[in-house]
């Protein structure tokens, strides 16, 4: 029962999150900000959900249950990648944005 | 009882972010917006996979859900690549 009510809270919290990210990705006004819900609230949100996962699957079949931590530790690594690289597509394509953009300076070799 | 109940809100909880993402994907006013709820609707199935593990009571979600996480992946950095040099592999 006690279980139960463990996996009920972290699929809860977990899917909360998740659902605030898409809120956000909706929401917010441009893209620069938009970047902020899905990378870091969904990625919370999915570590939760596998959280529960992990700790059902354990009680169930009586032994640990780790494999979960893989997609989890997979999704913490490259979740800030892409969310770095699609930044720097989107300043590539200077898309629109709710603040100017920086001025690049003269004696700066690159980006 | 209250695992299945909390189960089935959770997938309602997903299925409308994932209706929001699909929202943005189609709205989306650039196609970096686009990308990005490409990618969020990938972690969502990966969340409602997850969940259909739990509710099913088994093992085999587990690793779709894995493959599915590498190629959200590699189909983000991809289309990036894409945006930023008109080429993936140069």
């Amino acid at each position: 029962m006690l279980i139960e009510i463990l996996v009920s809270l972290f699929l809860l919290i977990g899917a909360g999150f998740a659902l605030i990210g898409s809120i956000g990705l909706v929401r917010l006004p441009d893209f620069f900000t938009r970047l902020h819900g899905p990378t870091k609230a969904t990625t919370l949100g999915i570590g939760g959900m596998l959280i529960a996962s992990m700790i059902y699957f354990s009680v169930q079949t009586g032994q640990l249950s780790l494999h979960e931590l893989l997609v989890a530790l997979f999704l913490f690594m490259t979740a800030p990648v892409s969310a770095h690289l699609l930044a720097k597509a989107a300043l590539h394509l200077k898309v629109r944005s709710i603040r100017p953009y920086p001025v690049e300076s003269e004696n700066r070799e690159g980006r | 009882m209250i695992l299945q109940t909390s189960i089935v809100i959770a997938f309602a909880m997903m299925s409308l972010a994932m209706l929001l993402n699909l929202w943005r994907l189609v709205r989306g006013p650039d196609t970096p917006d686009r990308i990005l709820a490409l990618d969020t609707l990938f972690i969502n199935t990966i969340a409602l996979l997850v969940l259909g593990g739990i509710h099913f009571d088994s093992n085999v979600y587990f690793e779709a859900a894995l493959v599915l996480a590498m190629m959200g992946f590699i189909g983000t950095a991809a289309f990036c690549k894409y945006l930023l040099r008109g080429d993936i592999i140069e």
